[in-house]
């Protein structure tokens, strides 16, 4: 048995400077060694602190898979809930309690197979979650079946021949389904992360922040052209609003618009300046942000990191909240001796 | 007893009758539930006591004059207290062919037909598959025919409003209605005011049914074709304060009462599906009453949109029928192994499967009991009349704040749909709520128990220092941190089941009606109370010795259950499903309870009742 919380650490100082110890659980961490998702959680442990938010008032909800063991670690509210559930019962806290820093962590499996529903309704109505979603593109905790985000033609164990599945693009889904952030970052890039789980919670509404992670046991190198620092310098675009979209070590590689699709172009070559470029526009309410994310990756494109949208929106708390104080305003609190007596009455007299 | 009175059309009988039975029938778009509805609403309104049940078709409108697009409503009123809709109609409203051949055979020997004979031309007989016209064939000789030419007297009556003659048409039910009330003695103005409201938006509407209840009204008064008018004196039901309700509307107060008396906000995640998809609408009008409500994509995000608002601190419930149980199976077994409080309404309907949308059964007893994946037991109420829908779904919420447990909520579409008068309850007197709101830190473990009821803690996000974990992998006892220990596992499911069990200090004994012991003991469960307690009187006053116990909670049974089942020579049980509850019996008091199944989407009738007993009771001579 654990110890009892300590209360005076906690309670009295909400307010109080916080650090990242305060969010480490007794729980041991047990993730395979070498695992993507320490570095994910190390730098949501150091983020939460500098937030402002009382440490009560964070929830962490997930659904199932290696990932979804997450809360146990967070010394926080925690829900470890079922398979691909975590977006609706993480919506069902939010609307319930608008005040609670709400987070999802999911899988590619979690998320986009067996909870697919889930995410693309609460994107679409916007609930204030902040979805962190590992994508690995293969199942680990079953122990190594493909994913709806593995690659076509995959061998797994339960594809020996290759996977006839198309892969989903998270990114793209997410825009789709009209989410109002939308971002990526991947599990070796911490201070990257951290960015952008800071942009994150603070947008209003919900944020789909997709985070590359390596599964060194059943899929290894899934993502080796941004992995190591040498290739990410080369490969990964640094996506910053109002920026022209230019990557490569040298940073003279760049994206022109040329009709419907984004062109890698060298800058200083065939007459092309930093003028021609595109310039990264997050908050655009057109298709600019779907070109960037069907890019299809080296070696023909550069895999592009950061925010790829986020427009204002009202939430879906707020608009649930709303009609309830509009409808006290407009017919008072409710009085319940009336309700029951609504429609005609009679009375029955004793005899 | 019956008394004459003058009236212009001649010498007129009044006759007062104890009760009637009345069916409604005509195509699902001829505004037969509203006809029912009224006649109901305003007979409840003069005292009667009533009991309704409307019968429709799964199509929305089904090809117009056919078979499968017939809507019913039944309605049986009376001077004395009544508990079922009635075996067989006395009298039978039918608008068209198709809703004469469907409702006949339930017909009365005798019974009286009104028929609209402007409906009975040769393709409406075609429609509804008669070689010769009923009207005219003889075939109807048994019964008291009365064929009016409904249609064109609406349009005559209607002549001046302006409106098409389609739109005239759609009025004959009012106007029928209104030959109705008088040959009934009921008054017209509660309809008058209903038709108000309902048709507020269009001030020509409002105008032309208030004309064809009026017109039916007058014609029924200067018509020579009733010798006979009907009075049905008002019936002695207990004094109070009394109003119409169904079960669904019942639920739907139970549940704002039940979260204003626990001091907690009523959070309600739910998806559409049929006969349930009326609390949703209903509880979606009520958000001033401290109600959120959130239409979920699907059936699992309803119930687990429901489980995170109860971690939030909500009186949380989901309403669905049984193929969206199946869905949220899962979810319920998560809520047990988080013990959170949550109501799962389930407004029972024929299946499996899709089955029969709009018919009622009461198959989902196994479902509720044993429906989820290991060791998962949650308590089980089954509301008895829809009246009594309000104190079941009071009852659950009770139950579930108090054990910090899911609870399965049993209604059906019978239960739903009918209607009854109902005593407005004193909400002071209901049970006080249990509420175990946590907020000091001190010693704080989430799974440690209250020592009376083994209900854990429930620790809000947001409560400083009550910072955990909870989740549906196995808890070791006390921390809730997960575990995998063997002996921790068996503890913890034994715990589980303990809990449940012991809910039954709130589960009143079982009481019997009739007679303590002796030769033939009904029990049954939910919507059939009714035909039981009416089956029993009536052996009763044959004779017999006969006694009725209806089961309120199904999960966990009252303690005397087993001691009172042998105390009979005969247990019958009669369930609308094929025979669960006897299962359940035989299984748990090695008792012989015979099963009298019926599953046909259809209330048992009192007879058929009655019937059973009489084979039972004749083996015993």
């Amino acid at each position: 048995m654990s110890t009892p919380v300590d209360t005076a650490a906690n309670a009295a100082n909400a307010a109080a400077p916080q650090s990242k110890k305060d969010y480490v659980t007794d729980q041991e961490v047990r993730w395979c060694p070498g695992c993507g998702d320490y570095a994910i959680l190390n730098a949501v442990q150091q983020v939460f602190p500098e937030l402002g938010i009382p440490r009560e008032k964070f929830v962490i909800v997930s659904g199932i898979g290696c990932s979804s063991r997450f809360p146990y670690y967070m010394n926080t509210y925690g829900f470890h809930t079922i398979h691909g559930r975590a977006p609706a019962v993480a919506t069902g806290i939010k609307v319930a309690r608008p005040d609670l820093s709400v987070w999802v962590v999911t899988g590619d499996g979690d998320a986009l197979a067996i909870g697919g529903n889930h995410v693309i309704h609460m994107l679409r109505r916007n609930v204030g979650l902040k979805v962190l979603m590992f994508n690995n593109r293969i199942y680990g905790l079953t122990k190594g079946q493909y994913s709806p985000t593995s690659e076509q033609g995959k061998k797994t164990k339960s594809t020996p021949y290759g996977s006839s599945d198309r892969p989903f693009n998270p990114i793209t889904l997410a825009l789709g389904a009209d989410a109002t952030f939308v971002a990526r970052s991947i599990d070796v890039d911490g201070p990257h992360m951290k960015t952008i789980l800071r942009r994150a919670a603070a947008h209003n509404g919900s944020a789909f922040v997709e985070i590359y992670q390596n599964c060194n046991i059943f899929n290894d190198g899934a993502f080796e052209n941004v992995r190591e620092k040498e290739s990410r310098s080369e490969n990964a675009l640094y996506l910053e609003h109002g920026k022209p979209l230019l990557y490569g070590k040298d940073r003279k590689r760049g994206l022109r618009l040329n009709g419907f699709h984004l062109e890698p172009v060298t800058v200083g070559e065939n007459g092309v300046t930093e003028k021609d470029l595109y310039v990264h526009d997050e908050h655009a309410p057109d298709a600019a942000a779907v070109l960037l994310a069907r890019l299809p990756g080296p070696p023909e494109t550069p895999i592009p990191m950061g925010v790829f949208r986020e427009v204002t929106v009202p939430t879906f708390e707020d608009k649930v909240r709303e009609q309830i104080r509009d409808a006290e305003t407009r017919f008072g609190p409710g009085d319940l001796e009336k309700l029951i007596r609504s429609g005609d009455t009679w009375v029955v007299k004793s005899a | 007893m019956s008394t004459t009175e003058k009236t212009p059309a001649g010498t007129r009988r009044v006759e007062t009758i104890d009760d009637v039975i009345i069916r409604f029938a005509g195509d699902s778009g001829d505004g037969m539930q509203i006809t029912g509805g009224q006649f109901t609403a305003t007979s409840a309104i003069v005292g009667n006591d009533i009991a309704s049940f409307p019968d429709f078709p799964a199509e929305i409108r089904a090809p117009a004059g056919t078979l499968p697009g017939v809507s019913g409503f039944q309605l049986h009123f009376a001077s004395s207290d009544i508990y079922t809709p009635g075996d067989a109609p006395d009298v039978l409203v039918a608008m068209n062919p198709a809703a004469l051949k469907v409702n006949l055979g339930d017909l009365k020997r005798s019974g009286t037909i009104i028929v609209n004979k402007d409906a009975f031309a040769q393709k409406d007989l075609d429609k509804a598959g008669y070689k010769s016209n009923p009207l005219e064939d003889g075939s109807l000789a048994a019964y008291r025919v009365i064929a009016l030419d409904l249609t064109r007297l609406t349009k005559t009556a209607l002549e001046s409003t302006g409106l098409s003659s389609r739109e005239m048409e759609r009025c004959k039910n009012f106007f029928s209605l209104g030959i109705m009330y008088w040959l009934y003695g009921r008054p017209l103005e509660p309809t008058l005011r209903f038709i108000k409201e309902q048709f507020k938006k269009n001030e020509k509407y409002v105008e032309a049914n208030t004309l064809a209840l009026k017109a039916g009204y007058t014609f029924g008064e200067a018509t020579e074709v009733f010798q006979i008018t009907y009075e049905v004196p008002p019936a002695s039901l207990p004094p109070g304060e009394y109003r119409n309700i169904n079960g669904n509307t019942a639920l739907t107060l139970g549940a704002i009462t039940a979260a204003r008396n626990a001091g907690l906000e009523l959070f309600l995640g739910s998806y559409p599906i049929t006969p349930a998809s009326d609390i949703l609408h209903e509880m979606s009008r009520y958000v001033n009453y401290g109600v959120c409500t959130v239409q979920a994509e699907d059936e699992i995000a309803a119930v687990t949109s429901s489980l995170g608002a109860a971690f939030a601190g909500c009186l949380a419930m989901t309403t669905t029928s049984g193929p969206g149980v199946a869905l949220k199976t899962e979810a319920i077994g998560l809520a047990t192994m988080v013990e959170l409080p949550l109501v799962i309404a389930n407004i029972q309907r024929g299946g499996p499967s899709t089955g029969l949308p709009t018919k009622t059964e009461q198959a989902d007893l196994f479902q509720a009991l044993f429906g989820r994946n290991s060791e998962a037991p949650v308590p089980v109420i089954a509301a008895q009349t829809s009246g009594d829908c309000f104190y079941a779904m009071y009852e659950a919420a009770r139950i579930a704040l108090k054990y910090m447990t899911p609870v399965i909520l049993l209604s059906d579409g019978y239960l739903a749909n009918g209607s009854e008068p109902w005593l407005i309850p004193d909400l002071s007197k209901l049970a006080p709520m249990v509420v175990r709101k946590r907020t000091d830190a001190a010693g704080f473990h989430p799974y440690l128990r209250d020592p009376g009821t083994n209900a854990r803690p429930w620790a809000v996000p947001g409560t400083p220092g009550l910072e955990h974990r909870i989740g549906g992998l196995e808890k070791e006892d006390g921390t809730g941190n997960v575990s995998y220990e063997p002996l921790n596992h068996e503890k913890m499911v034994r715990l589980r089941a303990q809990k449940v069990a012991s809910v039954v200090q709130d589960v009143p004994d079982a009481e019997v009606f009739g007679r303590e012991s002796g030769d033939l003991l009904f029990v049954g469960w939910g919507s059939t109370h009714g035909a039981i307690t009416v089956a029993t009187r009536h052996l009763i006053a044959e004779g017999h010795s006969v006694g009725h116990l209806h089961l309120r909670w199904l999960n966990p049974m009252p303690k005397n259950l087993g001691a009172v089942l042998k105390k009979w020579k005969r247990v019958v049980v009669p369930e609308m499903n094929l025979g669960q509850l006897s299962f359940v019996l035989r299984g748990k008091f090695l008792v012989d309870a015979l099963s009298l199944s019926k599953v046909q989407g259809r209330p048992f009738t009192e007879s058929e009742i009655v019937e059973k007993a009489h084979e039972v009771l004749g083996g015993l001579r």
